[in-house]
């Protein structure tokens, strides 16, 4: 676990916040919003990985795609080592865009499939103008050895390669800059089984050979508990619950964070059928979140309280969001 | 780069997996999307005919001057003459030989259809990719506009159009072009409407590329296939539209040669009936044009819509 804590932060996010207008009629009037994202804040620290999990739907993807940009917040702020992406110039933005990369969710959509991968590799370094045909040329041929792609694939089409394979395309093309920051969005969960362990795999190496700075989104456990050096929950929105890896797995003091570590199959038969907590119902609309904890109608222990008054995420090391956090159980 | 990962620690590759990697190499290397679909494509026979009748009439345009067997424009002292050995398709009724004219004429339909094409793709190529790519108020002012000009009775403007500013080859080419291109402006809206929710054109977005390099290089050659076609039609449409203009003596005129109005001439009765030497080449050099040019177009819309059909 490297130590954080000293460190000044590589990415902070400030009370981000992304609605969606919902528009009807003819005139296409504003009659509400869905607020995918209400309310974000946490920082990110250089060399970790930060894990951000919650159902579909939570805004995990959102903030994910607004701290590289791809979508511009309504309110909040994304401080990038102390600069706001949402306020400098256009030109800055490209300039920093070297410094911040994402891996996508869908490694079929994320390969153009009119360009070959030596070009769809070579491309990002030309454009920036950080090396000449020949130079990236050797960089893309450095890279795919990295990737464990053979040099050979270079002349090959996006449709030539397995979807493992592909997700190594682009996480290659994510590195070609250097970035500092990677946002990997989900970049397991379309994979198979066998070969989401080697996506994996590769990911941490890279981490520990580049120094890279990971945001982890997943909504499998599994591989968020074997990337991450912190994971931030989320649900419908709002930051939940955020600690270090072990502290979510082990000592959960969201209600919501201890549903979602029950809902995660256990592999071992005997360790089964223990008493678990179930979720019941389904996510309300983000369009009409509840009042109150957002949370309150689907929680075993919600009181009055919870109905009316919104949480604030509190604690030094463990922050949580909510009126009766869970006390540590000592078995 | 100092790196030293050693890619066969990383990634364990299963032996299937290996197999399965083999077999992949072994599909061809280089087989590109444009290899795919030219090889479909030849094997649409039709097509294929049409594009090799297409080349021909290309030819025949740019080799006029060598292969008429007169000056198109030259009188001769008989007129109306029947087919004969010197005139292998007679003479016109002012004495001009009519194989020459038609050798010429190809040259007329070429350009107005290639040319007229040409410009309205390119303007609606731009309009379209940039109402889809930025939306909002940009895409509402520009569909609105191709929505007034496709309200337009397109034959009648164009005939407008014509008479003000005079009837020739350059400026029918320039109307037909200027006012094609609604057509393809909401082709390419509507491909890149889908095109650019791909995560390829995010990544693009992330990576720091340019708008333009993104429209043009990222965008355009995923929406190209639609618009091929599209146009490939478009210059049938056009050679037609240049021989009717023409027959109506509001596009080429006389004495320059163009088919539409060499077959002014079938106006009368007595040519019709008794003067097919005049009417039925210009009349068959039009029906063989625009019947090779949507050929290739059914050919082309074939083998690239069944893209996925390996």
């Amino acid at each position: 676990m490297p130590s954080v804590e000293k460190k000044e932060p590589l990415l902070q996010v400030k009370n981000l916040k992304k609605y969606y207008p919902i528009k009807k009629g003819v005139i296409s009037r504003t009659v509400g919003y869905v607020k995918a994202v209400d309310d974000v804040s946490f920082d990110i620290y250089p060399g970790e990985t930060m894990g951000l999990v919650g159902e579909s739907g939570c805004g995990k993807s959102t903030t994910g795609r607004s701290l590289v940009r791809l979508e511009d917040p309504t309110a909040g702020q994304v401080l990038f080592q102390g600069k706001d992406l949402a306020s400098i110039s256009h030109k800055e933005m490209r300039k920093l865009r070297t410094d911040l990369q994402i891996i996508f969710q869908d490694p079929y959509s994320s390969l153009n499939p009119r360009k070959r991968v030596g070009d769809l590799l070579a491309e990002p370094l030309i454009a920036h103008k950080l090396a000449t045909k020949s130079e990236a040329d050797k960089k893309v041929n450095e890279i795919l050895e990295i990737v464990g792609l053979s040099k050979q694939y270079k002349n090959r089409y996006p449709h030539q390669f397995s979807g493992g394979q592909r997700q190594r395309i682009g996480i290659a093309r994510a590195l070609m800059l250097h970035p500092k920051l990677i946002i990997c969005d989900e970049p397991v969960s379309a994979l198979d089984v066998s070969i989401q362990a080697q996506v994996l795999n590769l990911l941490k190496d890279l981490q520990k050979e580049l120094n890279l700075t990971y945001v982890f989104i997943a909504h499998g456990l599994g591989a968020v508990k074997y990337i991450s050096d912190r994971i931030t929950v989320m649900y419908l929105g709002k930051v939940m619950e955020l600690a270090t890896t072990r502290e979510i797995f082990e000592h959960p003091k969201h209600p919501y964070t201890e549903i979602l570590l029950n809902a995660y199959p256990i592999p071992n038969p005997h360790m089964r059928g223990r008493n678990q907590m179930v979720v019941e119902g389904d996510v309300p609309s983000p369009a009409n979140p509840p009042k109150g904890c957002v949370f309150h109608t689907r929680c075993p222990f919600a009181k009055d309280i919870c109905r009316e008054k919104v949480p604030a995420l509190t604690g030094k090391d463990h922050l949580v969001a909510c009126h009766f956090p869970l006390e540590p159980v000592n078995a | 780069m100092a790196m030293k990962l050693n890619p066969n620690k990383n990634v364990p590759e299963a032996d299937g997996l290996a197999t399965s990697e083999q077999m992949i190499a072994k599909l061809g290397d280089e087989e590109s999307y444009l290899h795919m679909v030219s090889r479909r494509f030849f094997k649409h026979r039709l097509a294929f005919i049409g594009l090799i009748v297409f080349l021909l009439i290309i030819l025949i345009a740019a080799l006029a001057p060598v292969i008429a067997p007169h000056d198109p424009n030259k009188i001769f002292n008989e007129f109306e003459a029947a087919p004969s050995a010197t005139h292998i398709l007679g003479t016109d009724p002012v004495g001009r030989d009519v194989m020459s004219r038609l050798i010429y004429g190809a040259q007329v339909s070429i350009s107005v259809g290639i040319g007229a094409v040409a410009i309205y793709v390119a303007i609606g190529i731009v309009l379209g990719l940039v109402a889809g790519y930025f939306g909002k108020w940009i895409d509402m002012i520009i569909m609105r506009l191709t929505d007034i000009f496709m309200s337009f009775p397109y034959f009648m403007v164009i005939l407008v159009l014509v008479s003000i500013i005079g009837p020739s080859l350059f400026n029918i080419t320039i109307v037909i072009g200027l006012l094609g291109w609604p057509a393809i402006a909401r082709l390419v809206r509507g491909s890149v409407l889908s095109i650019k929710e791909m995560d390829y054109v995010k990544a693009g977005v992330a990576l720091g590329y340019s708008t333009p390099k993104i429209l043009f290089q990222h965008i355009l050659p995923n929406a190209l296939a639609p618009i091929l076609v599209n146009a490939t039609f478009g210059v049938a449409s056009a050679i037609i539209m240049e021989a009717s203009l023409s027959f109506l003596g509001m596009g080429v005129r006389p004495p320059a040669a163009s088919w539409g109005n060499m077959l002014t001439q079938a106006e009368s009765i007595t040519v019709l009936s008794s003067q097919p030497w005049l009417w039925i080449p210009p009349g068959m050099m039009i029906l063989l044009a625009v019947l090779s040019v949507n050929f290739i177009g059914d050919g082309l819309r074939d083998a690239i819509e069944s893209q996925n059909a390996k």
